[in-house]
C-alpha cells in the first residue's frame, strides 16, 4: 500500500520533461501554490477523466494563482499527443526515466502495475506539502479536495 | 468522502415526491455518450422505484471536450422556462447527434415550445449563469466525470449498470423507513 508524503513535509524537488525539448522543475514555482496530480496513464478511455476535468476549470486554479502539473510515467511524446488530442491547457510531466522516480519520492508508485497511483498534492508557496490525498486507483478523485485545500491555504496566508 | 454541495433545493429540476425516502442526483452532459447510455437506465430505475425516489438533474457540460454541450444544457434550461425541462432533457439524450443550434430550435418546435421565446432564452446570460452555477457546484461536490451520481448527497462510486444502481437506491430507501 502506498504511503503518500504527509502534510508539512517539504515537497521533494524534481526536474522532468514537459515536452520532448522542455523541462520543468518544481522549484520554479516557489512563491505560488502547486497542485501535483499523479495519474496512472494517458489515454484512459473514459469521458471526463481526471485531466479533462481539471482542464475545464482553469479559472479555479487561476483564482488561487496555483500552477497545476499533471504527472504520469508516460513519455513526453505520449504526453504531447494526449495533450493535443484532449486540448489540455496545463503541463503534463513525464516521470519516465528513471521510470516512476518522482512518484517513488512522493510515496505513490505502484510497483505491481508499473505506474503511479491517483494521488494529489497541494504544495504551499513555501514548498511544503499542505495537503495530500490518495484515491482508489479506479476512482477519479475529482477537484473538490484540491479546491478546499487551496482555499485553506489562501485563508492561512491572509 | 465527496458530498453534494449545495444540497438539493427549490431551484433544482426534480422528478418525484419531495419527501421521497431516497434522492438520486445526476450531473450530466447532453453530448457525453456515457450519459446517453445512462439515460434509459436511469429511467428504468426510476420506474421500478416509483414513489420511493426523487430524481434531480444538474448540468455538467464538459465544454472543452464536447463543443455542443454547453448550449444543449442551455436548451434544456430554456425549455424549463416554458415548463418543459424534462421533455427537452429526454429529447436531447435521445438525439445526441443533433445538437447544433438549428437542431435545438427544431427540438423546441417538436415539443411544442414557443419558438421565438426559446431562441431568445437560449441566448440569455441568465441561463448561461445557471448552467455555470450547476457546473461549479459539481466541481465542489467532487463530480469526477460524466455521469456522476449522488445518492442522498454522497457520491456513488460504483458502476451505474441498472442492477447495481437499483440495489443501492433500494437499500438507501429501505434504510430511511
Amino acid at each position: 500500500m502506498s504511503q503518500p508524503l504527509a502534510p508539512d513535509t517539504p515537497a521533494p524537488d524534481f526536474t522532468l520533461h514537459s515536452t520532448p525539448d522542455q523541462q520543468v522543475s518544481l522549484h520554479e514555482f516557489r512563491g505560488r501554490p502547486v497542485v501535483l496530480a499523479f495519474y496512472p496513464a494517458d489515454w484512459s478511455p473514459v469521458c471526463g477523466d481526471q485531466m479533462a476535468l481539471y482542464n475545464e476549470i482553469p479559472g479555479e486554479f487561476a483564482r488561487h494563482n496555483a500552477q497545476l502539473l499533471g504527472i504520469s510515467v508516460d513519455g513526453a511524446w505520449s504526453h504531447a499527443a494526449f495533450a493535443r488530442d484532449r486540448r489540455l491547457h496545463f503541463p503534463l510531466l513525464a516521470d519516465f526515466e528513471p521510470k516512476g522516480a518522482v512518484a517513488k519520492l512522493y510515496g505513490v508508485y505502484r510497483e505491481q502495475d508499473g505506474c503511479s497511483e491517483r494521488a494529489l498534492f497541494v504544495i504551499a508557496p513555501d514548498g511544503r506539502i499542505s495537503w495530500s490525498y490518495l484515491s482508489p486507483v479506479g476512482v477519479n478523485p475529482g477537484a473538490d479536495g484540491i479546491l478546499d485545500a487551496l482555499e485553506k491555504l489562501g485563508a492561512g496566508a491572509r | 468522502m465527496s458530498r453534494l454541495r449545495p444540497p438539493v433545493g427549490a431551484d433544482d429540476h426534480a422528478l418525484g415526491p419531495a419527501d421521497a425516502p431516497v434522492t438520486l442526483v445526476e450531473y450530466g452532459d447532453y453530448e457525453c455518450p456515457h450519459c446517453g447510455r445512462a439515460h434509459p437506465i436511469v429511467k428504468r430505475v426510476l420506474r421500478r422505484l416509483g414513489r420511493e425516489i426523487r430524481f434531480v438533474f444538474r448540468n455538467f457540460p464538459l465544454g472543452e471536450m464536447h463543443p455542443h454541450a454547453v448550449q444543449a444544457a442551455e436548451a434544456a434550461e430554456a425549455a424549463g422556462l416554458q415548463g418543459e425541462f424534462w421533455r427537452m432533457h429526454d429529447r436531447l439524450f435521445e438525439h445526441q447527434d443533433a445538437l447544433e443550434t438549428q437542431d435545438l430550435v427544431g427540438h423546441a418546435k417538436q415539443i411544442g415550445l414557443e419558438s421565438a421565446r426559446f431562441a431568445r432564452d437560449l441566448e440569455s446570460r441568465a441561463l448561461e449563469d445557471r448552467v455555470r452555477s450547476d457546473f461549479d457546484s459539481g466541481v465542489r461536490s467532487g463530480v469526477n466525470g460524466t455521469p456522476t451520481f449522488f445518492i442522498d448527497g454522497v457520491r456513488f462510486d460504483e458502476s451505474w449498470d441498472e442492477e447495481t444502481l437499483f440495489a443501492a437506491l433500494r437499500a438507501a430507501s429501505q434504510q430511511r423507513r
